[in-house]
């Protein structure tokens, strides 16, 4: 009987599924920061860009490599000058440029990834990575032997901030002993920068290297010493396959799709979208052989809990650095809170200026 | 054994050194159109979307002219100190200073009304930017210290100063942390020119460049430098005020790099934030050599070199081209049309070599 239904709606799905594509055809634009071969962030993004290109009518380009500032304002402007549907800009930088197009082509609708900022046809969307941060987090905690971990970030911002801070709790949660080294890039993305710094945190005693970077150098640093590393953004365990432990990766896909359908059907609503685990919007990547049975269980455990919203990494309390309590004991910090975090909780070692 | 000899031209190439420039500038498209057709896109339509995208619209003009002009303005400023062989490379440091300049006035004068607002960030910007070229100047001067290694150093102090200023003092509370300064009030914002999409910076171009050519062709100061240019000895034999001279061009070059920041803070940017460096400081290097320190030809080589730039992203939008493929692109462009400028002044002649 199942199998009876299955083959029917499959046949349904087949029949009607052209048949809906073909009544709308739209454009989707993307616009990178980096190269999309970087393996990083833009590299990410463009997998969920590829996940819908050519589907149900839709036809996606994309530009990469954009420089936040005047640049980005061009190119959005000029997507919207060739009537596309639907566009994306990646980028924190990219904010005010896009609402500067939107505001000039109210029937395009606009997405910007990792804002705040809204207008009736644009919005913003995120993913809550700092839970697949808390996981890796996890992992990283268990696996230390100095009981020092290395992270190697790009810029004193909320969303950066945020990450060190989830990625420290997690460790600290199996490990209460674990201090993070931070060492700021003031770079997205460039390989021999982002290496040097894991390099000079390697030799401050760390033994687990973790990034907010977009390029593998952080991994490679790791390799070569060998010791253990935590990607990010994809998974990077090709670029060290001994050193990576798991990563913590986007999945864009599923949340372009949803945009993708909502604007072609006419439903799309502004707002800001910010997607959790529970969405698989952010996720963690295969864990290494070399992490013990025991420990897999333990992230496994704490990811379904993540899912099913029964554990929320920012629960209290939870003090900063000096050791003044920020969230109070039994309370989960709000979104306002996590959007605009400049503080360190304890355990981190070094400053967010 | 018979060769090719490097003969100097009696009178450089007149009117077919523009056949020369367009030969360079073909062979370097046709290898880009064979680099394209090694990644299996049309080549025809890859250099059509380029120029579309370039100057094939009136949106593309607006585009292309608004990039152009800060190119301009710091080429213009370096073309003035390369005529007293005075090697300012840190245009890039005094556009950055420059955008301060500006943005200080904003933010201690944000009260006035635009027509007296404006005035001040401009005398700001230049001040800010012709500040940072005096102490290379000044340097040079008293301690002989090569200006070339002191401007490309004074760039990075005045970047990591700029830095210094968005991620601490005049960071906006309400940016989330993000390193840039709050929206400039509409008064310090320069307005577009009506009907258009290009801003009054135009405007700015034009004037400067004309008093520059002005200033060379019809004034005893211009005519003092060019003279002091040529040949440092004759100069200082015919008593011509070299000193006073380097301190001069030094100022005017920094001044008009400062407007150029100045521009970009309060036109398109409407804030102060890291992502206004792009590089134009470098670029106006190339374009003021491209030119040979011509006031109008700096303007031809900015909007061509602009056009480059945002025609290539409508190539990328159209054949998914990557985006080192404009870099490379404008590196063969440049790189083929200065060695072709090699015969300009040369020719081989045939005969027998030593």
């Amino acid at each position: 009987m199942m199998k009876r239904m299955m083959m029917a709606l499959l046949v349904l799905s087949l029949c009607l599924g052209p048949a809906m594509a073909a009544d709308k055809e739209i454009k989707v634009g993307f616009v990178y920061v980096s190269p999309v071969g970087d393996a990083g962030y833009s590299y990410a993004h463009d997998l969920g860009r590829k996940a819908i290109d050519g589907k149900d009518g839709v036809t996606t380009a994309f530009v990469e490599a954009v420089p936040e500032g005047p640049d980005s304002e061009r190119v959005i402007l000029n997507m919207a000058r060739k009537n596309f549907d639907l566009i994306f800009a990646t980028s924190y930088g990219y904010m005010d440029p896009m609402l500067k197009v939107a505001a000039k082509f109210p029937d395009t609708v606009f997405m910007h990834c990792s804002g705040f900022k809204t207008a009736p046809n644009m919005g913003n969307y995120f993913g809550r990575i700092y839970q697949a941060r808390y996981l890796t987090g996890m992992v990283a905690g268990r696996m230390t032997k100095s009981n020092t971990l290395g992270y190697v970030a790009a810029f004193p911002i909320p969303e950066v901030i945020r990450g060190i801070n989830a990625f420290t709790l997690g460790a600290q949660a199996v490990n209460p002993d674990v201090t993070v080294r931070v060492v700021w890039t003031k770079t997205w993305y460039d390989p021999a920068t982002e290496k040097e710094a894991a390099k000079s945190l390697l030799d401050a005693g760390a033994d687990v290297i973790a990034q907010h970077q977009d390029s593998p150098g952080p991994q490679e640093a790791a390799q070569e010493r060998g010791v253990y590393s935590i990607g990010y953004n994809s998974d990077m365990s090709a670029f060290a396959p001994k050193a990576h432990l798991v990563a913590a990766v986007w999945n864009w896909g599923p949340f372009y799709q949803e945009m993708a359908d909502a604007v072609k059907n006419g439903t799309w609503k502004t707002g800001a979208y910010w997607y959790g685990m529970d969405k698989g919007i952010v996720d963690i990547s295969p864990i290494n052989d070399a992490v013990p049975e025991a420990a897999r269980a333990e992230v496994a455990a704490k990811k379904a809990a993540l899912v099913d919203g029964s554990f929320e990494p920012f629960t209290g309390e939870i003090q900063d650095q000096s050791g003044a309590v920020r969230i109070p004991e039994g309370k989960s910090a709000t979104d306002a809170e996590l959007l605009g975090m400049d503080w360190f909780v304890q355990g981190v070692v070094g400053s967010t200026q | 054994m018979h060769a090719f000899r490097i003969v100097k031209r009696q009178e450089p190439l007149g009117w077919a050194s523009c056949l020369v420039i367009s030969g360079a500038v073909v062979f370097a498209l046709g290898v880009s159109a064979t680099l394209l057709m090694i990644q299996g896109k049309s080549p025809l339509s890859g250099l059509t979307l380029l120029f579309q995208g370039a100057f094939g619209s009136r949106y593309a003009w607006e585009d292309c002219i608004v990039k152009a002009i800060p190119i301009y303005l710091c080429s213009l400023g370096v073309a003035i100190a390369f005529r007293l062989q005075i090697w300012n490379i840190g245009a890039e440091g005094q556009f950055a200073l420059g955008a301060v300049g500006a943005t200080w006035m904003v933010y201690h004068f944000s009260f006035l009304p635009a027509i007296l607002l404006i005035p001040l960030m401009m005398t700001g910007a230049f001040a800010a930017g012709a500040f940072w070229g005096l102490i290379p100047a000044f340097l040079k001067l008293r301690m002989r210290a090569n200006e070339i290694i002191v401007t490309l150093m004074m760039n990075y102090i005045a970047i990591f100063f700029l830095d210094y200023l968005v991620y601490g003092r005049w960071k906006d509370p309400a940016s989330f942390g993000f390193p840039m300064t709050p929206t400039f009030p509409e008064s310090a914002v320069i307005g577009k020119i009506a009907g258009t999409g290009v801003n009054w910076g135009l405007l700015l171009c034009l004037v400067c460049g004309v008093l520059v050519w002005i200033f060379f062709r019809y004034t005893r100061l211009g005519f003092e430098l060019k003279a002091s240019g040529e040949s440092i000895q004759a100069a200082r034999y015919a008593r011509l005020p070299y000193e006073n001279l380097v301190v001069l061009v030094m100022v005017l070059s920094g001044g008009l790099a400062g407007w150029a920041g100045f521009l970009e803070a309060s036109a398109t940017l409407n804030r102060l934030q890291p992502s206004i460096m792009a590089g134009y400081g470098y670029t106006a290097i190339v374009v003021a050599w491209l030119a040979r320190l011509n006031p109008l030809y700096i303007g031809i080589a900015a909007v061509l070199l602009a056009g480059l730039r945002v025609g290539v992203e409508n190539l990328q939008l159209e054949l998914q081209v990557p985006a080192a493929f404009g870099e490379i692109m404008e590196g063969m462009i440049l790189l083929t049309v200065l060695a072709a400028s090699f015969f300009i002044y040369y020719r081989f002649k045939p005969g027998r070599r030593g």
